[in-house]
Parts: structure tokens; C-alpha cells; sequence
């Protein structure tokens, strides 16, 4: 298990997880006993290569997936082993999630994919009261990620690097503690991809958002604070990276 | 709120769930349209035995009847007086009735109903059934009625028969002139008329002169003005309405390919009657009388209308024995074969029938209402609608398994966006509830529209026949079959909200395991998936 620079309590930690995944007769393990933290407002990147497990270990942190072996605590407290509902709840609130293909919905115009966290934090009618303040709020957001002129598109009308802004946005607009990012850059050229970098070490910078990064570009990830390294499960050695 | 917006989306940008949608719509609309005219026919059909048969019959269990009319009125009248509207006499006896068309004889099973014309048209519609209330069509014309509608029901003849009873006898005359016979011989070969009218009219003094029992002497009941009965033109004492069935018979006009009913006998024209009487002997005898032709009756009951003979009550007592006279003339009783009972209020119907069982002898008479005297038929419907309910039922459902496959289709399409939605914080049973409100969404719009296309279409019925009938040529629905003018629907908005509720019920069941399987989605998998 890695050390943080920081002496502090990490905001978000996993801690000898394990995990296999069961495919008929076979079965992979991912996971063999592979930790991670990230301290307040860290910028933390995992490199490995495909296979390596890297994405379920981000998944496990962000509770998309549950751990065979070990634990995931947030501001010190397990959240692996909670309820369903409580499990929705950290994802909708603690955590926002940006991947490699964006995967904003289709159906939904750019403002509305922005706008739809928060719908799913509210009912029906507690929305339909802070709808105005909402979608403010999604404006100003995608202004800040430079998407202001785009608010109706589709998402079929939109480009690589515009639907990972949208994406980033989405996830930004429930103020969330953690943003996990799940090969941001993996599909995108690499002028848009330094574009989309600049953004996340921005907002690690100015909004103090801690931000736990899955990539498998060596130059991608030594833009973070610090990098894991993991090899079969495992985390090979940690280093310090040097600050931007 | 997410659910509401996303499944509103889907909606709208989903065209596939247009078929769902189609295939709702017109399982509903045929519902409803096939519901309503059922409804419509059942209800006119009820309409029509009903009126017939009047609330309550009280009916002899022999053909000579009970004794007496007056007797049992007042015992009726005392028992349950307060519930009667109104109460008629009729006398129903098997008969057979011939008469003469292009020189052939049709001797015809029909079912003689004796009846009071002003009180039978109390108890029950009578005067709607009589052609010449009616307006006719004439080689495409229309005509008014032969009768104003504030006549009362009578034994008269219209204006048109009497001319035509004119027309008849004198070319039958003229026909045995030429043939140096005179209209007074007994055996006058029949011409190709159909009057019988070498018996009474022209040369008898009673009509009732060939039975030689007590009745001549009772008072004639229309010719008991002597310079009458020696008008050869004058109508005959026994009088007569037909059911129009028996007269007629419908055939393809050659050149308009349209179903007409060409008639046998018109009012005017006589017709000969047989009837059984017990005879003092104990054997059945038979008789046979000549009746004028009045009217043509038409219920649009082909039950009714291809076996009933309605004829003056008084008369055919006489015929029948059934008249009991005192030498001066004067009735004393007679006897009847059923009272028909009109109630003031139907539903007290089942009440008025146990008071009078218990009033009336059960080995003398039976006593009903019309719907257990018409209880197969009716129940048969019944069964019919139900059957019929069953199966276009059936073809929601299979709109539903139509939307099940569609939303199964649908789940795997959008098993990303699942994942996305749940990596967002959406609960399972939010990602449930999506599918369910877009089912339930499919099956509201789905119920609307058919609501709206069946309603429509229901409304609509006879100009869509119309147009169907100018299109191909054929008419669809043959108005001279049925005797209705136009289809009769009746739209229950029961049966319209028990439709709706259906379809949107099995379209909210359908998409419960599709939408079970989208909640189960794990989110990773979900979101590798491609």
C-alpha cells in the first residue's frame, strides 16, 4: 500500500482488494491484494497496461463494483460494504465519473446530459422547484468548461473533445469530493487530449478537486501528483511525480 | 425526474416503440368498435323481443286456454294492481296459413296471435312494427307513411288497400266473365289472384257463415251494418297482420344487384287460415276462415316477423271456440290464452311473478318475464360477446408480447446508457422505473389513440360502411338482412375505460421483466459493453 506525501487522513483509500471475475468455467483475478488512496484535493494517476486491472480498481473506489477481498473507505469511514441505496447516494454526491467514451446520453441534449445528476438526486417535484437554479447552474459549468455556445446539441453533434468536456461537466455539477476518470484522453488525438489534461489539472488546482486518474500513456500520467503503478493486480511501486 | 424525462426521450426518439404502439391502438379501437356494435345489435335485439313480449306473459299451459279474460284481469289488477301499467288478452294457437301467388298455393306454419289492438299497443311498441306507420321506399322514392302516426292501431284498411281490393275484385270478375262464369259459383277455379273472394265477399252474407256453430250468432264485430256485408269490396270480419317474413321473400334485383323483397300478398288481399279446435268429439278439428290482409308487421325480429300472424282478438275466439255467447248476442266470457303485463317499474318484475304464482294455479298457467321466456337466446348472446371479448383480448396481448420483445431490444441498446445512469447514482429501481413508465407511457398513448380511432370509427360506422360499400362495390352491411337502417352501435364508457385500463395493464406487465433485467444490469459490465 502506497503512502501519501501528505501525512493526512486520505479522502478516499481501497485498501487489499481483491477481485475475480467469473466468465463460465473461467475465471480472471483482477485484483490480487492492490491499494490506493488519494489525500484532499491530490491529483492521482494508476498506469498499467490493459489488462492490468487498473479500471476495476477505479471502479471499486467509485463503488461501480464490490471488492471479493478488502475495503474502500471514504474520509476514513468503509463504504464498500453499505447498502444499496447509501452506495447510490456517494456516487450521486461524493463521486463524479468521466470516461473513456464519454457515454453522455444520446436521447439527451448536452445542457440536459449536464443537468441529469441532479435530476437523479431529486424527485420530481423538488426539481421542478430548483429547475431555474439547476439550469443555471449547468450553464455557468459548461461555461467554465467552454461548452456555452453548445447547450442544445446532441450529443451526436458534438466532437471528441467537446463530449468530454460535456462529460467533465457532468460530472462536476454535483460538486463532487472525488472525480474518478477512467482513460480520459484514450480517445482522443493528442491536442485535444493535453486540452482535456489542462482542464483536469485546473480544476484540481482552482476547485481543490481531488482527482484519481486511470490512464496508460506514461506523458499522460506524469501530469498528476503522483502515480501507481499497477502490474497484475498489484501495485508496483509508487513515486513521487514532479509537480506540473 | 431523470426517469420522466429519459422515458419521454425514448418515446419520441424511439420508433420501433411506434409499433408497440400501433399494435395497442388497434387492439383497443377494435374493442371498442366490435363491443359497441354487439352492444348495439344486443340492445336492439332486447328492444325488439321485449317489445313483443311485454314485461310479465302469463300463458296457459293448453291451447284451449283459461277461462275467463275479465276474471283473470281483475284477479291480476288485485294482486299486484299497483305495479301494472298496463295488461292485454291475446290468444296464441299454431295455424297455417295459405294463400295464392301466380296460381300456386303456399300454404305457410305461422304462429296466430289474437290481440286487442289499443291495449296490446299499451304494453308494448306495436305501432312501429306496422308497415304503413312507416315511410316507404318506392323504386328509390321516398313516400310518407300510409298512416299518420296519431292514428291508433285498428283493424282498418289504408286508402292504398282498399284501392287495391277494389282493383282485385274487379279484374277477378271481369276474368270470370270472359270465362262465362259467374262470380257466385262455388267452385270457381282461382285466378291468379290471391283473394279467396268467391266465399264471403261476393255473395255471402256473414263471413263467418261456413261455420255452422253457435258463433253466428254472435254480433259481427265489423259488418253488423247489413248494407255493408253486401259490398263485395268490404273487407272480410277477419283481419289480419302478417308478419312480413311470411309474406315476402327477398331476391337480387337484376340490375342494381341490391337485395329487395318482392311480396307474396299486400294489404288488401285475403288469406286463408286453419286452425285446430278441440271438437265436442275430444278430436282435433280443424277449420279454416278467410282473413283480410291489414298490415305487414315488422319487428326486424326474423323470429317474429317469418312466423307471426296478429289477428282480431274476438274473432278468432269465435273461431276457436273460445267465445261464449248467450243466444242474445251478448258476450259472457271468454277464454284466453296468456296476458301479457306491462310494470310500471321492471325491476320489480321478479316480485310481480312470485305474487301472481302464488295467486293462479301453477298447473293452469305459467307465468315469466320476457328476458326467461327469451333466456337461451339472450343468454346465448351473452355467451357470444363474452367469447368474442375473450379473443380480441387476446390480440392485446399479443401486442404486449410485441412490446415485450421491443423493450428486451430496447434494454440491450441502452445497456450503456444504464450503466452511465447508475454510475451517476441512479438506483436500480429508478433504472426499473424508466422501463416501466415507458410501458406504461406506450400503453397510455396506445389506449388513447385507440380510444380515439374506435370512438371515431363507432360514430362514424355508417359512412365508413357507405364508403366501403362505393369502393368495393358490395354492400358490407345489407340493411334489408338485418332490418336496421343503419348499424346500431351503443358505446358503454364502462367498456371503454375496462379496454383502456386492459391495454395499459398489459402493456405495464410487459415491460416488467424487460425492465427487471435493465435494474439487474451491473453498472461495469453495463459500461463495457459495446
Amino acid at each position: 500500500m502506497s503512502q501519501t506525501v501528505k501525512m493526512t487522513t486520505p479522502i478516499i483509500c481501497a485498501r487489499a482488494i481483491q477481485k475475480t471475475y467469473h466468465t463460465g468455467a473461467h475465471s480472471v483475478r483482477v485484483l490480487r491484494g492492490a491499494g490506493i488512496s488519494a489525500t484532499e484535493s491530490e491529483f492521482v494517476s494508476i498506469i498499467g497496461q490493459s489488462g492490468s486491472g487498473k479500471s476495476t480498481l477505479l471502479h471499486v473506489l467509485g463503488l461501480l463494483d464490490a471488492p471479493d477481498v478488502g475495503e474502500v473507505l471514504y474520509e476514513g469511514q468503509r463504504i464498500d460494504n453499505l447498502n444499496e441505496q447509501a452506495r447510490d447516494q456517494l456516487r450521486n454526491r461524493v463521486f463524479g465519473f468521466i470516461f473513456q467514451f464519454y457515454h453522455l446520453l444520446p436521447e439527451l441534449s448536452l445542457i440536459e446530459n449536464v443537468m441529469s445528476p441532479l435530476m437523479i438526486r431529486h424527485s420530481l417535484l423538488s426539481y421542478w422547484k430548483q429547475r431555474r437554479t439547476v439550469r443555471q447552474q449547468a450553464h455557468e459549468i459548461l461555461e467554465q468548461v467552454g461548452l456555452g455556445h453548445r447547450l442544445k446539441h446532441r450529443p451526436s453533434e458534438l466532437s471528441g473533445g467537446e463530449l468530454q468536456r460535456g462529460a467533465i461537466a457532468r460530472a462536476l455539477i454535483t460538486r463532487p469530493r472525488v472525480l474518478l476518470a477512467d482513460e480520459p484522453t484514450g480517445n482522443l488525438d493528442a491536442e485535444t487530449g493535453a486540452e482535456i489534461m489542462g482542464l483536469l489539472n485546473r480544476l484540481n488546482e482552482e476547485n481543490d478537486l481531488t482527482i484519481v486518474m486511470v490512464t496508460h500513456d506514461e506523458t499522460i500520467a506524469r501530469q498528476a501528483h503522483r502515480i501507481v503503478r499497477l502490474k497484475d493486480g498489484q501495485i508496483e511501486k509508487a513515486r513521487m511525480a514532479s509537480a506540473m | 425526474m431523470y426517469k420522466l424525462l429519459l422515458c419521454v426521450r425514448y418515446l419520441r426518439t424511439r420508433y420501433i416503440a411506434l409499433a408497440s404502439i400501433i399494435s395497442v391502438m388497434l387492439g383497443v379501437a377494435t374493442m371498442i368498435v366490435v363491443n359497441s356494435v354487439l352492444a348495439g345489435f344486443t340492445g336492439e335485439m332486447r328492444d325488439r323481443i321485449h317489445g313483443f313480449l311485454a314485461d310479465i306473459v302469463l300463458e296457459a299451459r293448453h291451447s284451449d286456454g283459461i277461462e275467463d279474460s275479465a276474471d283473470i284481469l281483475r284477479t291480476i289488477e288485485e294482486t299486484v294492481g299497483s305495479d301494472i301499467a298496463a295488461m292485454t288478452p291475446t290468444v296464441e294457437v299454431p295455424a297455417l296459413m295459405r294463400f295464392e301467388y301466380h296460381g300456386q298455393a303456399y300454404p305457410i306454419p305461422v304462429a296466430l296471435v289474437g290481440i286487442l289492438p289499443s291495449s296490446k299497443a299499451k304494453v308494448g311498441p306495436l305501432k312501429q312494427y306496422l308497415a304503413s306507420y312507416q315511410p316507404r321506399t318506392v323504386n328509390g322514392l321516398s313516400h310518407p307513411p300510409l298512416r299518420s302516426d296519431d292514428e291508433p292501431v285498428g283493424w282498418e284498411l289504408t286508402a292504398d288497400a282498399v284501392a287495391r281490393r277494389r282493383t282485385m275484385i274487379e279484374m277477378q270478375k271481369n276474368w270470370l266473365e270472359t270465362q262465362g262464369l259467374t262470380p257466385s259459383a262455388d267452385n270457381v277455379p282461382e285466378p291468379v289472384f290471391e283473394e279467396d273472394t268467391t266465399e264471403f265477399s261476393t255473395d255471402e252474407d256473414t263471413p263467418e257463415s261456413s261455420l255452422d256453430d253457435a258463433l253466428i250468432a254472435a254480433p259481427d264485430l265489423f259488418n253488423d251494418d247489413p248494407e255493408e256485408n253486401t259490398d263485395p269490396l268490404a273487407p272480410l270480419a277477419a283481419r289480419v297482420f302478417v308478419g312480413g317474413g311470411i309474406i315476402s321473400y327477398p331476391y337480387r334485383h337484376p340490375e342494381t344487384g341490391e337485395l329487395e323483397r318482392a311480396m307474396y300478398v299486400n294489404p288488401g288481399d285475403d288469406v286463408t287460415l286453419s286452425v285446430f279446435r278441440t271438437g265436442v268429439t275430444g278430436k282435433p278439428e280443424i277449420d279454416s276462415f278467410d282473413a283480410t290482409v291489414c298490415d305487414v308487421f315488422q319487428s326486424g325480429m326474423s323470429e317474429y316477423d317469418s312466423k307471426l300472424v296478429l289477428m282480431n282478438l274476438q274473432q278468432l275466439q269465435k273461431y276457436l271456440g273460445m267465445l261464449h255467447t248467450s243466444p242474445d248476442g251478448t258476450i259472457l266470457g271468454d277464454a284466453v290464452t296468456s296476458i301479457q303485463i306491462k310494470l310500471n317499474d321492471y325491476n320489480n318484475a321478479d316480485e310481480v311473478v312470485r305474487k301472481l304464482k302464488a295467486v293462479f294455479p301453477p298447473e293452469l298457467v305459467s307465468i315469466k318475464t320476457w328476458e326467461s321466456k327469451q333466456g337461451l337466446l339472450l343468454s346465448a348472446v351473452e355467451m357470444e360477446t363474452a367469447i368474442l371479448n375473450v379473443l380480441l383480448f387476446l390480440i392485446i396481448t399479443v401486442a404486449g408480447f410485441g412490446i415485450l420483445a421491443i423493450f428486451f431490444m430496447i434494454v440491450v441498446e441502452k445497456t450503456r446508457d444504464i450503466g452511465v445512469l447508475k454510475s451517476l447514482g441512479a438506483s436500480s429501481r429508478g433504472v426499473m422505473s424508466i422501463f416501466l413508465s415507458y410501458g406504461l407511457g406506450l400503453g397510455i398513448v396506445g389506449s388513447a389513440a385507440g380510444v380515439t380511432i374506435g370512438l371515431l370509427f363507432v360514430r362514424y360506422i355508417n359512412e365508413i360502411e357507405a364508403a366501403l360499400s362505393l369502393i368495393t362495390g358490395r354492400r358490407v352491411f345489407d340493411r334489408d338482412i338485418y332490418y336496421f337502417d343503419s348499424i346500431p352501435t351503443l358505446v358503454s364508457p364502462f367498456m371503454v375505460m375496462w379496454v383502456a385500463a386492459g391495454a395499459i395493464a398489459i402493456a405495464v406487465l410487459a415491460s416488467v421483466l424487460p425492465a427487471r433485467r435493465a435494474a439487474r444490469l451491473h453498472p461495469v459490465r453495463a459500461l463495457r459493453f459495446d
